[in-house]
């Protein structure tokens, strides 16, 4: 395979212009709480506080599989009666859980309290609640707010809202710095962070910071790059700090991640024979992975359900380096400045929707017959019994598969249901 | 305001949905905001089920709270009528939705439907799924049975099983073969598996098994009120139990319960030499009350363990409870906050724990065997093979899962025998869980011994990796190790070898960052 870069944006052939389908109706998706989940994995001296209901605390549960048990620095206030009849009383209570769980994790730097459908449709005002107890447990803890209500955000837009919430909160600076933005497995942000450090791109911030000591600073000279396209908010809240965004397709497979590097190495005047030197190597191993594990895919159909944001992206990955042909690419939302350069890339041809009337969006995809359905787990097995194959969404949410070194393996969950659907075949055939 | 991190119990609309998903013919529509959809992933998952849960939920979003909810509501009850074709509709509210009040049975009134419609209260702030479970399916049974003319033959309905509902699916078939046994056919069984017809000719029954209190106890009274059905109090979980069951039902029909008991095995197994080691072995017991009071009977009075504590999550049975505890001679633990319970099993250190999917990660934290008893339960508790707990199989049953967890008789006598043996010891644990045993001078790490060994770990190359180590290994930089260590651990050891070796072939001697990522991308297939 060669190395050539991929042809730069060329309106013509993409799908930036193509008309979106906008739909209204019943969804199928997360609230912005999933969000926890990850989040406070990777930051590890946060403690995510729900203040819902029961129903907050059992998504969780059901979310969060057996990491419930690992003593998750994560937890629901759950509202009774009482707190309904007089919301007085509920700030009362919030400062009274929230110092007995401060007392019992000493080693909590930053408390987030994260509002809920009914937190929200009562209105409580978690953000006045969150400015009282920093002050109350300055400077040991800083708490934050944001809310993960399913009335205000669907799955990924948790994360987003989190980042958002704790941008006007940065420390001002003047230095000429580089902000990577969105949360990675920690081993794909080291590979990220060798990359430009090799291509002598430094010193880059990470958000978020895997401590709060080591939170980025922001200001006028600050470039951002996303590495994850539900940041609109985030992208927003930067923007109002004077940080210019760099746009960049996201970083899947080996045309995402050069073009991605390649706009932060132009922004910083690399060369491009250290630009083709430090990215050579793992181009050719990407090249090689996707190589092999993407022979099931070659000239197959995908129909994208809405989920997480990373649709698009991902049918730009499936449709240029593993041969398959897109039919529908649903998203929860769609928002120009992120995911259009993804766009741009992405061949035309399929429909583009944007929201979700789910009855309507699986007659669709009844009509299409693809080869391979990209969907929640609330949809897969009942589509695997009517005969359809599936790759279940959560995963490529939840599975280290961005940049160089994954990108055999972003390859591989699309292509095991495929191969294991021919294994199993060939057995009932036997 | 109360923490909680671990919930013994879902909110009541779940339990609204495991009636809905248990049966066939019948819609729900849930006024829930976006996001709520998650519990859809409790029936296609856990349960494996291979549709979905019959279940329209409104899924309003903020900019739907400005007023127009109560038409979006309107609005989804008529597209589900119109695209499912329900014999009958259950609306109701889930916790967000009660806060805004809009009312699912008055705005469905107003659409005229041709069917029932069965609106549901439940109260998200006060109570929790089984009630759920529990009010729905009596508001069903109270809205569709009505009093009619009995069977000739002697017949019964069996009330309680749901989806969702731990071995509710072989309870049911086991159950209905020994009523067969004792000449007694089933008339409906509900509301797992029944519709909305179905419901409308349970007054036909001459009376009512309740299988599961916690989830039929209402339908019964209810029944019992409206068609004058008598229901069984014993649940036949456990030989006597079962005995008594058929004594139960003998007293309430005037049939024979003599029933061939042929195919039961608990009580040799229990009784041969090989099981002595069991007696008096010291068991904690908690889960739903039912399947706590019954399993506490068991292990007492047919393994012969000891209970020394006991408990149940559900307070709506706090009172039965405490009786069999008080049996037992141990205070009942009524909580449903699992750090009481762990702290309980830690002051009681248990030689086996019976309990939920909870106890179980309680047991692995504390190395402590576990056997799983009630729900919530996870996936692997939904199995493929036929499992019930009831009647004369679910005995045979219990006997293997509870005894599986145990080091075998021989071996534990062995592992007493040879108790300081450096690398035949107790810590290395029983043969048939995978865990590997250690050799004492080495330090364990806490909870190594309970993590099964993931089949990767072992594979083909262990062979070729010795090899290497024989001949020299190649040295790894600093920078390779640390990326090595970023590798999960349960797949770092099948990585290092892979690397090692790839190295070997190609004559590496220092093994580099690219080094790992070449053989990562050499091995992909």
């Amino acid at each position: 395979m060669s190395l050539d870069l991929p042809a730069t944006l060329s309106g013509a052939s993409g799908c930036r212009t193509a008309p979106v389908l906008k739909e209204r109706g019943q969804r199928e998706v997360f609230c912005g709480l999933t969000g926890i989940i990850w989040l406070h994995r990777k930051m590890q001296d946060a403690f995510f506080l729900v203040v819902g209901s029961r129903t907050c605390a059992h998504l969780l549960q059901a979310a969060a599989g057996v990491m419930i048990f690992a003593e998750p620095r994560f937890g629901t206030a759950i509202l009774e009666e009482k707190d309904l009849a007089g919301l007085a009383d509920a700030n009362a209570e919030l400062d009274r859980e929230v110092a007995r769980l401060l007392s019992r994790r000493p080693d909590i730097k930053q408390l987030f309290l994260v509002g809920s459908c009914p937190s929200e449709v009562i209105k409580l005002d978690l953000a006045r609640a969150a400015e009282r107890l920093s002050g109350l447990h300055a400077p040991h803890v800083r708490v934050y707010n944001y809310s993960g209500s399913g009335i205000e955000t669907t799955f990924t837009q948790g994360e987003d809202a989190c980042l958002a919430a704790m941008v006007p909160t940065l420390a001002g600076t003047t230095a000429r710095e580089l902000l990577v933005v969105g949360a990675l497995p920690d081993v794909v942000e080291d590979q990220c962070l060798a990359l430009l450090a090799a291509l002598g791109i430094g010193p880059v911030r990470m958000l978020p910071a895997r401590r709060s000591a080591d939170l980025p600073a922001v200001g006028a000279n600050t470039v951002f790059a996303l590495v994850q396209p539900f940041l609109g908010d985030t992208h927003a809240a930067l923007t109002r700090r004077g940080a210019r965004h760099l746009a960049a397709p996201f970083p899947f497979g080996e045309q995402g991640t050069t073009a991605w590097l390649r706009a932060i190495a132009t922004e910083f005047g690399i060369s491009d024979d250290v630009f083709d030197r430090v990215t050579a190597a793992p181009r050719a191993r990407a090249l090689k992975a996707i190589a092999a594990q993407s022979v099931e895919l070659q000239g197959k159909s995908v129909f994208f359900f809405p989920d997480s944001q990373l649709e698009i992206p991902l049918a730009r990955f499936l449709a240029r380096e593993c041969g398959m042909t897109p039919i529908e690419v649903g998203t929860p939302y769609l928002h120009d400045a992120l995911h259009g350069p993804d766009l741009d890339l992405l061949p035309s041809g399929p429909t583009i929707s944007e929201g979700q009337d789910v009855e309507k969006q699986l007659d669709r995809q009844r009509a299409a017959r693809p080869d391979l359905t990209i969907c929640g787990l609330g949809l897969a097995n009942p589509l695997e019994a009517q005969g359809f194959t599936t790759k279940w969404a959560i995963e490529l949410v939840f599975t280290p598969v961005h940049f160089y070194e994954q990108a055999g393996d972003l390859a591989g969950l699309f292509s095991r249901p495929l191969r294991r659907k021919a294994l199993l075949q060939a057995g009932a055939q036997a | 305001m109360k923490l909680t991190l671990w919930t013994y119990e879902g909110p009541p609309h779940v339990g609204a949905m495991r009636v809905a998903t248990g049966m066939k013919g019948l819609h729900y529509v849930l006024h829930a905001p976006q996001g709520d959809t998650y519990a859809d992933l409790l029936f296609t998952m856990i349960e494996r089920r291979n549709h979905r849960p019959p279940v329209t939920y409104t899924t309003f979003q903020a900019r739907d709270l400005g007023g127009d909810t109560a038409n979006l509501f309107k609005d989804a009850a008529r597209d589900a009528y119109a695209r499912f074709q329900p014999e009958a509709m259950i609306v109701g509210a889930s916790c967000t939705a009660e806060l805004i009040q809009d009312d699912p049975g008055g705005l469905t009134e107003a659409l005229g439907l041709p069917i029932p419609v069965i609106p549901l209260d439940l109260p998200s702030y006060q109570r929790k799924e089984n009630f759920g479970a529990d009010e729905t399916f009596h508001q069903i049974v109270r809205h569709l049975a009505k009093p009619m003319p009995r069977t000739e033959a002697i017949s019964c309905n069996i009330l309680g099983a749901t989806a969702l509902g731990f071995r509710h699916r072989d309870d049911v078939a086991e159950v209905t073969r020994l009523l067969a046994l004792m000449g007694i056919s089933v008339n409906v069984a509900a509301p797992l598996n029944a519709r909305p017809s179905d419901i409308a000719r349970m007054g036909q029954a001459h009376f009512n098994v309740l299988l599961y209190p916690e989830t039929g106890e209402g339908a019964a009274r209810q029944l019992e009120r409206t068609c004058g059905q008598p229901w069984t109090k014993i649940v036949p979980i456990g030989v006597g139990a079962t005995r008594d069951f058929l004594h139960e039902v003998a007293a309430i029909t005037g049939l024979s319960a003599a029933v061939d008991e042929s195919a039961l095995r608990l009580p040799w197994w229990s009784a041969s030499v090989d099981s002595t080691y069991l007696t008096g072995k010291r068991v904690f017991i908690f889960g739903d009350a039912t399947h706590a009071i019954a399993a506490a009977r068991i292990a007492a009075t047919e393994i012969g363990f000891t209970v020394v504590g006991m408990g149940c999550f559900n307070r709506e049975f706090a009172r039965p409870m405490r009786a069999a505890a008080k049996a037992h001679g141990v205070e009942a633990l009524i909580t449903d906050d699992y750090l009481e319970v762990e702290a309980e099993i830690e002051r009681l250190q248990p030689e086996l724990i019976l309990g939920t999917q909870m106890e179980r990660h309680i047991g692995k934290r504390l190395g402590i065997p576990c056997a799983v008893i009630s729900s919530p339960v996870h996936v692997q508790d939904f199995p493929a093979r036929y499992s019930p707990q009831m009647g004369f199989e679910g005995a045979n049953v219990i006997f293997d899962t509870w005894i599986h967890p145990l080091v075998m008789g021989l071996e534990e006598h062995l592992l007493t025998m040879f108790r300081e043996d450096f690398e035949f010891h107790d810590a290395a644990g029983a043969s048939h869980h995978g865990a590997k045993a250690v050799a004492r001078a080495e330090p364990v790490e806490a909870g190594v011994l309970h993590h099964r060994t993931p089949a990767e770990y072992l594979d083909k190359d262990e062979a070729a990796a010795v090899a290497v180590a024989v001949l020299g290994a190649p040295v790894w930089a600093d920078a390779a190790e640390r990326e090595l260590k970023k590798i999960p651990f349960f797949v770092r050891g099948k990585a290092k070898r892979n690397t090692e070796k790839y190295a070997a072939d190609r004559g590496v001697t220092e093994i580099s960052v690219d080094t790992l990522y070449e053989a990562k991308a050499h091995y992909a297939r």
